[in-house]
């Protein structure tokens, strides 16, 4: 036997503080001899002999060693001037946000189950629900959902219960494709049907084609801006789908501080990424997912709800609640599975919107939205470069070159610029077409140089 | 003085929007720089919102106050045991916080060239190489973002595989003493649930199980150990009973910490286990997340994994695999939570093969040290061995009519978090105590010294431990006007 | 609470006060007692015919959900609309102001499938183990 001894001081850890006097004690009061002695119910047959193969224990020095050498070895924003967007965008993160989350009583409790022991928490969801509603112009939002991707299914699940007999929805071709494909996963085995509409010359959706496609549906969902950076004509899709549960999607939630909110124009369900408030793109996760909708939906809701109340002595509180449309008391009938949400992430969203607050949110949606024209106008300028969707655009757009995207934006990398998203992986014919988003952080400097390398690169590419 | 003020004057901390002034503001922006547009230029007016009605006004030092005095309302495992039964609240080690911060992970974006995250995705791949050991299984996805993601993750992969073969089925078995999670996640993933009865040691009979494995059934969801900390002994033939019927064994992972490194699921005849990197792999629980689930398939589940998948070349570079084409899809955009992927790596390397064992070794002892100390003071309604955690009930307590959220409330005063309760479901009034390894002899002595005082209270004041808390920041709620007349936002 | 003599009772605990052809449909005090603070109740729309053991909706407490079920067969021709706005009503007075539905039943002899008050009360004190 290889296995060492738990009482032997060479096997202490430093995270686990029992050790060798403190360890023959306990055994002293359970009445048994050894630790062996209390896994007896697990058979032998299926007991591992030997310790598993892996390595360490590691000290913090080769962790950071290790995990550092791994971090150097990506591309990423942190050394290049990058212009990646398409649903994950790296937007001004307040120091104070990242300070205020490694708060050991934020960063290391639990679902605020006792609320009387939990009021940081539940206070802080209430706010974050108060802040959807007033962004997106509905009426309840929930705790969080895991990120946009799954937010849509949610959304869309919730919709198809609303009405009975009716089994189809319609998604927009424009929408994160990522976000579609999950939507595919989630539903594949509840009859659900799906019917894409697709975009027309400026990249918004075909509304004779929506109008077509809503016969027999339940349900619609649009996201804007869209995949393609495109606004929507939320008015104009909202009168092609008389009758349906609309569902909008948000997939750069900075925008909800200069568009028009959906709860404005007959949308019933908001749902959307957050990860544009001041959260790191860390490579897709953590973000966090919302929800917000029309008060008479406020039962049908996945996730966790927080509402007021008060305490025997009449203070103000914070508790869950509307608990019974969830999997711990309805189980196999919840109106979702969901449990572990992004508590943790929609508080720094909290923070985000709290610091920036009225003024700060209008202010970055306009230095997006002033900073892209700026660079829209800059690339109509350049020879060979064409900008396919005329629609307006919010901080992202498509750009088209006569050669291949990633041919293009390898040479910008050279340049330690991270230059697009090439589309052609998510839609045929696009193979030329890549995404290019522009936030706050860019200088001017940033998009001149940016304008000025496209074209040398297109020039290259033309020898 | 209105209604109103006088609640914001009992309030404990106001709503960052009661904080609220015209004029302040919290942030500061770089200059714009480009000439400036006129935006109905850029986008027509009819689609531009007026200004944020409502929204606040507050400065740094309002927020940072907010926040800070928030904060302070809230318990946590940093400042002593907490001890929720199923949800492992351990330590949360920093440098895993640390290490998720560097700026070449931090700063990287989900859509980026392989050959731009190559860093990435060796970490990625060595995660699932770590977890395939620990495991014993010969595959495992990292998508999934939290237990029942990862759920819902394999029952979809279970449905697929038979739908392959001929026939989805149409029901999946989950013991009465599951996780809400299971049935919920099993429902979505288009199956009808049967539940199984456990037996009078709280786990699940073989000839019930027997019995119940009709042509129908999909699969069998259960947690191993249940959720009493009971270890189903006979997991391997009921493997056996599940299989030569051609229906699989899905294994809720939540209670992995009390085997880690001592057993491996898929020595078990398991075909399928999610595992919650937030509990065993101390991943910070962040009031209620982020998490990570990633499950383990046995080889019959492989071609069904989500897409894509993390592949190593033989020149020792990494790629994304989109080629599966059986496969159930994505389960998400982008990556999973790749920076708490990163922090339940870097815990796994500080832990090693020796620590990942202590962690179950010293999880058990400690529930079984708790166990001893409090046999004789409440009552044990299932007294089968458990591993990492202990389930009481409140029956000794109640013919003074003080029950398990009166305990649960008192133990609030002592200053530790109380217990899970009321869960599992076959218990009536259940304890369920869960103090991980992390947890030093002095503070489970603490704990076990203040259950014991609250059950002598019970007996001797049952008045005091019913009108409990009474030093907490607010007492009990009325959850019922909650609710009965839901206020969910906050208005002006 | 003395279990009232003019009602008949099914196992599922909801009560019928029968008055022609119109039958009066709520919870039993026993039924409440056992739920706690109700919160919400899910009631069918007018019109809507079941048959009796159909789902007639659902009642939630802040930490629990129960199926209702329709204890007779017929058409339901008046909700109590003051229960949305005060659920509290089916606690504090479930046989009177707390009913949920009126049904016009399709036929009054379903009624002798149910039990009598001093049925129902021998039922109850078995079920709960007194």
């Amino acid at each position: 036997m290889t296995l060492p001894d738990p009482t032997d001081p060479k096997s202490s850890h430093r995270y686990i503080p029992n050790a060798g006097e403190d360890i023959r004690e306990m055994l002293d009061v359970i009445g048994v001899d050894s630790i062996d002695r209390l896994f007896e119910t697990i058979p032998d047959d299926v007991k591992l002999r030997e310790l598993l193969d892996l390595p360490g224990p590691w000290s913090e020095v080769e962790s950071r060693r290790w995990f550092r050498g791994l971090a150097a070895r990506n591309k990423t924003g942190a050394d290049h001037v990058s212009f990646l967007g398409g649903g994950a965008y790296a937007h001004y993160q307040p120091a104070v946000i990242d300070q205020m989350l490694l708060r050991s009583e934020f960063l290391t409790a639990y679902t605020p189950y006792q609320p009387e022991v939990s009021q940081g928490t539940l206070q802080s969801i209430f706010e974050y629900q108060t802040h959807q509603c007033l962004l997106t112009g509905l009426d309840v939002a929930n705790a969080s959902l895991y990120d946009g991707s799954t937010a849509l299914c949610e959304a869309v699940l919730l919709a198809e219960r609303l009405v009975k007999g009716k089994h189809k929805i319609v998604l927009a071709k424009s929408i994160h494709p990522h976000y579609l494909q999950t939507v595919r996963t989630y539903i594949q085995n509840l009859g659900i049907e799906i019917v894409e509409v697709g975009w027309g010359a400026d990249g918004r959706i075909d509304l004779g084609a929506l109008r077509a496609a809503t016969d027999g549906a339940f349900g619609v969902a649009v996201q804007s801006p869209n995949f393609l950076g495109v606004v929507e004509d939320y008015e104009a899709v909202a009168q092609a789908t008389e009758g349906l549960t609309r569902i909008s999607v948000i997939a750069e939630a900075t925008s909800l501080g200069i568009l028009t909110p959906p709860g404005q124009h007959g949308f019933d369900i908001c749902v959307g990424e957050g990860q544009a408030w001041g959260i790191p793109p860390q490579f897709g996760g953590p973000y966090v997912g919302f929800m917000v909708v029309r008060e008479a939906l406020k039962r049908h809701m996945p996730g966790r709800l927080v509402g007021e109340t008060v305490d025997v002595d009449g203070r103000r509180a914070y508790v869950l609640t509307l608990a019974t449309r969830e999997q711990h008391i309805r189980r196999g009938k919840a109106t979702s599975n969901i449990c572990t949400n992004e508590a943790l992430i929609a508080l720094a969203a909290n923070m985000y919107l709290s610091l920036m607050g009225k003024e700060g949110l209008r202010e970055v949606a306009t230095q997006c939205l002033q900073k892209t024209a700026y660079l829209r106008n800059k690339l109509r300028g350049i020879a060979s470069l064409e900008l396919p969707f005329d629609g307006p655009v919010y901080n992202e757009l498509v750009v088209r070159t006569p050669f291949p995207a990633e041919t293009i934006l390898a040479d910008l990398e050279e340049q330690k610029i991270l230059g697009g998203i090439p589309l052609g992986p998510f839609h045929d014919g696009h193979e030329n077409d890549f995404l290019v988003a522009v936030t706050e952080l860019h200088t001017k400097e940033n998009l001149d140089q940016y304008a000025a390398a496209l074209s040398a690169a297109i020039s290259r590419e033309r020898r | 003085m209105t209604e109103e003020q006088t609640q914001q004057k009992t309030a404990l901390e106001p709503l960052i929007f009661e904080r609220s002034k015209s004029g302040r503001r919290g942030y500061q922006l770089p200059d714009l720089e480009v000439p400036e547009q006129d935006l109905d230029a850029i986008l027509p007016a009819g689609l531009r919102r007026s200004e944020i009605q409502d929204e606040v006004e507050v400065s740094e030092v309002d927020v940072i106050r907010h926040f800070t005095r928030l904060s302070k309302l809230n318990v946590s495992i940093d400042a002593g045991l907490y001890p929720l039964g199923s949800c492992t609240m351990k330590h949360n080690p920093r440098i895993n916080e640390e290490i998720a911060r560097t700026p070449g992970f931090a700063q990287s974006h989900p859509l980026q060239a392989e050959h731009q995250v190559q860093g990435n995705l060796e970490l990625l791949w060595t995660l699932e190489q770590t977890l395939k050991e620990i495991f014993g299984l010969p595959r495992v996805t990292l998508q999934p973002v939290a237990g029942a993601h990862g759920e819902l993750t394999g029952i979809l992969m279970v449905h697929k595989a038979l739908s392959k073969s001929g026939n989805a089925r149409k029901y999946i078995l989950i013991p009465d003493s599951a996780h809400g999670t299971n049935p919920a996640s099993a429902a979505f993933a288009g199956y009808e649930i049967r539940e199984l009865k456990s037996n009078s040691r709280g786990t699940v009979d073989l000839s019930t199980l027997e019995a119940a494995v009709t042509e129908d059934v999909a699969a069998l969801m259960i947690t191993v150990p249940n959720t009493l900390g009971v270890f189903e002994s006979e997991i391997k033939a009921m493997a056996d009973i599940l299989h030569a019927k051609g229906a699989y064994l899905y294994c809720d992972g939540a209670n992995l910490n009390s085997f880690v490194g001592i057993a491996r699921p898929g020595d078990m005849g398991i075909d399928v286990i999610h595992s919650n990197l937030h509990k065993t792999f101390s991943t910070p629980h962040g009031g209620g997340g982020p998490g990570a689930g990633p499950v383990g398939v046995s080889e019959s589940l492989i071609p069904y994994l989500p897409t894509p998948t993390v592949e190593k070349r033989e020149d020792g570079t990494f790629y994304l695999d989109y080629s599966h084409p059986d496969s159930i899809g994505r389960m998400r955009a982008f990556n999973g939570n790749f920076n708490v992927l990163v922090r339940a790596l870097t815990y796994m390397r500080s832990m090693g093969p020796t620590g990942l064992r202590r962690i179950a070794q010293m999880a058990v002892l400690n529930a079984n040290y708790i166990r001893a100390r409090l046999k004789k003071h409440y009552h044990l309604p299932y007294d089968a061995p458990s591993l990492h955690e202990v389930v009481f009930s409140d029956k000794l307590q109640t013919p003074k009519d003080v029950h398990t959220l009166d305990i649960a409330k008192r133990l609030m005063d002592f200053g530790f978090h109380p217990p899970t309760i009321y869960f599992p479901l076959i218990v009536s009034g259940a304890l369920m105590i869960e103090p991980t390894e992390s947890e030093p002899k002095e503070e489970l002595d603490a704990f076990c010294d203040a259950m014991i005082a609250i059950a002598h209270e019970s007996q001797e004041r049952p008045e005091l431990v019913r009108s409990a808390p009474h030093t907490t920041p607010v007492r009990r709620l009325d959850e019922a006007r909650a609710a009965r007349q839901p206020v969910l936002r906050w208005k002006p | 609470m003395a279990t009232p003599e003019d009602n008949h009772y099914a196992k599922s605990h909801e009560y019928v006060h029968l008055e022609g052809d119109i039958a009066t449909i709520g919870i039993t005090e026993y039924a409440q007692k056992e739920l706690g603070d109700v919160v919400f109740v899910e009631l069918p729309q007018v019109g809507s015919v079941l048959e009796a053991a159909d789902e007639l909706g659902s009642i939630e407490s802040v930490k629990a959900v129960s199926e209702l079920f329709s204890p007779m067969t017929g058409e339901v021709v008046e909700i109590n609309e003051a229960l949305a706005d005060n659920p509290a009503l089916i606690n504090t007075d479930p046989y009177g102001d707390g009913w949920m539905i009126r049904m016009r039943v399709s036929d009054a002899t379903e009624v002798d499938e149910l039990m009598t008050a001093e049925e129902y009360d021998e039922y109850i004190e078995k079920e709960s183990g007194h």
